[in-house]
């Protein structure tokens, strides 16, 4: 059974989600392909942590070949169609672009490279990259998530077997669990990674690596990539925490986009002031809750949501708390309220926690780490021990999934060319 | 008579002869850019109604419009009498002025009309004779581009005692082909002809030939400029070229007669702007200007210059000068000293092995940086000493102003290849 038709996504949260950003109709879309200068060195393909050759691609849009536009953003980015949707294109390539400083309105990347990914899914042809020859050799990823995608495909189009490991039952991590549904459904993380896995990348699904099975990977496998993200949301280790109506944002939106959670009661907390939490937020509006609030224990100015997710959130009817710190949680059987420091309270049938995640040092003892990251060789993502690389989250302290993807697709690269150096010299 | 109530002073009415079948479809486009019919095509013949009608039509214009010039486009078959007929004809309806069309390139010049006289000079001296026995209204000859030389026909024309001339007819084409299926448009049951093409793509052409013929004292008659004329600054161009008139028909059929409105007021606005009270203050007023290449100073030097505070790093006038012109623009301003061997795949790559993440306010505190301004780095400069002057990257430049041709005083006095060739035969 496909990965698609494994999810079950509720029709009503289909229905509630819908796309933020509208697709561009096929004319739009030649318009706004034609609108593009063609930079030399262009500065979105360099804001762009995957390095798409943007101009490249759209030109191609401009010149109707739809199969090259979409093999040029997948030859850069195996998660191009996802990263159309999920990339924060305004602090990426559409902020880079050179228009921001002559007629003011960027090109539309993030649209234009979701029509040319989108023409690729509907036209039904295969991924346009095939399995190099086998080497013989077998690398071990840990986790499912988009570092590790994209490391394995860089893998097997060199004819090294690619093996992930996911305690999930479907593949793509955050990118399939954790990205809000209005900017990318789990179906299309799902189809995508379908597309991807005809190069031959193995998964083990529902399967819980520990340090034990870690060693006997490390032993099986010619290399292990950790591709293992952050640990969970934090604690605010204040009274009460465990309540129940007590929740994270990670479980929040994971819930949702999976079809096991399809409504909130009418109060809403969120502590925290980060992407995260405004995904959070807003989901809350549209699973039903009539007053959401985000309680910031520090001003606007240090929120690390990025601007224009704190005017989404302000949209949908969020309300923000600013310096404002949660002291206990009060309830009975479940919670009923929040206290804010200053002794306001603030009643709350649902409070979720989005203060970010810890690292997972269980797996993390074979390499040496810098406050809870991983530490690599940017280039080639090899860490403190050879034999084993990382990317994404665990090493970047929790960025997007375009820059998990970069991580994998350097790391992938960087394997290979570790191992045929190895085998050179034996 | 639209036309009329939206401002223009007459009209041609194309084409009266013996009534044709036309077939259908009969246009076809190329879009450029995603911009509709920068070019157009037709493979329409003249008039498929009877001369009757449409002279019975042209009456009542005529009547209803009494101060408006109406011109009786005709073409008929090359017989004395024939001409002689519908001269008397067109007239007695109330033309102002009789314009033969000696330009038409397709289908009727398979039957020995249109542009099968034009491309003749023989025949077009000898038909605007005929017509001229007859005719006591302004005889205008309507020049076919297809031909080598366009003075030869506007010569005949003037000899055969034309009093004007209008230029230029449409241009042979084929506007393209369907890749899906294979077949050329437009499509008339599976096959296509070549047709006539015109609009915007075809005004440089257009120009070209007004100012052969108004610079050739043997052909030079007034004449009616047609070619690509969409708004009043195409007709400033082609009156400064030394037209008397001008004819549009293609932006009309495109958008309508609403376009009259601005070729007047735009072309009025620009010749207060001007100082210019009536058209012939500024009728050829560019024609002494275009010289043979021969009588241009070879001594007069332009370099490139590139604004930076205009420049928003497309790096286009770059790519522009290495790849198409003379290797003479370089990204090396921060570089410690200029580094003119630094080649554009040497560029890449290195743009290749950058990193680059998304940027986190929480994690990259103070390395977000605006984008309102262009970095240094990305700012060409260009090798004065050996621009030749090409104009490329101003051409390229998508910003207006950034990139300016500024004059080099280099000491040399004027000189002109026909001096030099002159001066000291033949060298170089």
């Amino acid at each position: 059974m496909s990965f698609v038709e494994q999810a079950r996504v509720h029709p009503e949260t289909s229905a509630r989600f819908g796309d933020f950003h509208p697709p561009l109709e096929r004319q739009a879309a030649l318009a706004e392909a034609n609108r593009c200068l063609f930079c030399f060195d262009a500065p979105c393909a360099g804001a762009c942590p995957t390095h798409i050759d943007v101009p490249r691609f759209i030109k191609k849009i401009a010149s109707g070949n739809l199969a090259g536009s979409a093999r040029t953003i997948l030859d850069a980015n195996i998660l191009g169609a996802s990263c159309a949707r999920a990339c924060p294109v305004d602090v990426l390539c559409e902020g880079a672009c050179v228009l921001h400083r002559y007629n003011k309105k960027p090109i539309q990347i993030g649209l234009l490279q979701r029509f040319a990914m989108d023409s690729l899914h509907a036209s039904g042809a295969p991924l346009p990259f095939t399995p190099a020859a086998d080497t013989g050799l077998s690398v071990a990823l840990i986790g499912a998530g988009p570092a590790s995608l994209a490391c394995g495909a860089e893998l097997r189009r060199r004819g090294i077997r690619a093996i992930l490991y996911d305690a999930h039952p479907l593949p793509g991590g955050l990118n399939t669990y954790g990205v809000a549904e209005y900017k990318l459904p789990l179906i299309e993380s799902l189809r995508e990674i379908e597309m991807l896995s005809q190069l031959g990348v193995e998964f083990h699904f529902d399967t819980w690596i520990d340090a034990q099975r870690l060693a006997d990977l490390e032993g099986e496998h010619d290399a292990v990539f950790l591709g293992i993200g952050l640990g969970a949301i934090r604690q605010l280790g204040i009274p009460d925490e465990h309540l129940p109506g007590v929740t994270n944002a990670l479980d929040l939106i994971a819930g949702y986009k999976s079809g096991k959670l399809t409504q909130v009661p009418p109060r809403v907390v969120v502590i925290g002031a980060g992407n995260t939490a405004i995904d959070a937020a807003i989901a809350s509006v549209r699973l039903g809750a009539t007053e959401v609030h985000i309680v910031y224990r520090r001003g606007p100015e240090q929120m690390s949501a990025f601007s224009f997710e704190y005017e989404h959130a302000r949209l949908e009817g969020v309300k923000f708390l600013w310096h404002a710190q949660p002291t206990r949680f009060l309830g009975g059987n479940a919670v009923e309220a929040v206290e804010l420091t200053g002794s306001i309270t603030l009643p709350a049938d649902l409070v979720v926690l989005a203060i970010g995640q810890e690292t997972q040092p269980s797996l993390s003892q074979k390499v040496q780490l810098d406050r809870g990251r991983i530490i690599i060789d940017r280039a080639s993502g090899q860490t403190s021990n050879p034999k084993f690389f990382a990317g994404g989250d665990c090493i970047n302290g929790g960025r997007e999934v375009v820059d998990a993807v970069a991580d994998g697709k350097r790391a992938g690269i960087g394997i290979a060319a570790w191992l045929e150096a190895k085998l050179a010299r034996i | 008579m639209r036309a009329f109530d939206a401002g223009w002073g007459g009209a041609v009415w194309k084409t009266i002869g013996e009534p044709i079948t036309n077939v259908s479809s009969r246009y076809s486009s190329i879009d450029w850019d995603g911009r509709r019919m920068m070019g157009f095509n037709n493979i329409e013949l003249i008039s498929d109604r009877s001369i009757e009608i449409n002279l019975q039509e042209m009456a009542e214009a005529k009547k209803r419009y009494p101060r408006h010039v109406v011109i009786a486009s005709l073409m008929v078959e090359s017989k004395r009498d024939t001409w002689h007929d519908i001269v008397q004809r067109a007239e007695d309806a109330g033309a102002d002025g009789l314009e033969l069309n000696f330009g038409c390139p397709h289908g009727m010049s398979e039957r020995g009309m249109g542009s099968a006289v034009g491309q003749v000079p023989e025949y077009c001296q000898q038909i605007t004779g005929w017509v001229k026995e007859k005719a006591r209204t302004p005889v205008i000859v309507k020049l076919t581009p297809n031909i080598s030389d366009i003075r030869m026909p506007a010569r005949a024309a003037k000899r055969g005692g034309a009093d004007a001339l209008s230029a230029i007819n449409t241009i042979n084409s084929i506007t393209g082909i369907d890749l899906d299926t294979l077949q050329p448009n437009p499509n008339v049951d599976g096959k296509s002809s070549h047709g006539g093409y015109c609009g915007p793509a075809v005004k440089p052409i257009a120009l070209n030939m007004v100012q052969q013929v108004m610079a050739d004292p043997q052909s030079a008659l007034p004449l009616s400029g047609i070619g690509g004329i969409a708004n009043w600054r195409d007709a400033a161009e082609f009156i400064l070229l030394g037209c008397t008139t001008v004819q549009v028909c293609t932006a009309a059929m495109h958008y309508g007669y609403r376009i009259v409105e601005d070729m007047q007021d735009g072309l009025l606005g620009w010749m207060a702007e001007k100082g210019f009270a009536t058209i012939d203050d500024f009728r050829g007023r560019s024609l002494p200007t275009v010289v043979s290449w021969n009588q241009l100073n070879l001594n007069y030097q332009i370099v490139a210059r590139i604004h930076e505070d205009l420049c928003i790093g497309c790096q286009l006038c770059y790519t522009a000068c290495w790849d198409g012109a003379h290797q003479c623009i370089h990204l090396d301003r921060t570089s410690p000293a200029p580094d003119t061997t630094l080649t554009p795949a040497m560029v890449e790559a290195e743009a290749a092995r950058r990193i680059s993440m998304t940027p986190i306010p929480k994690l990259d505190a103070g390395s977000i940086h605006s984008n309102a301004v262009t970095p240094l780095e990305r700012i060409p400069r260009v090798d004065e000493h050996h621009c030749v002057g090409c104009n490329l990257c101003s051409l390229v430049c998508p910003v207006e102003g950034c990139i300016t041709m500024e004059r080099v005083d280099n000491g040399l006095a004027p000189q002109t290849w026909a001096e030099r060739s002159a001066a000291e035969p033949v060298r170089s």
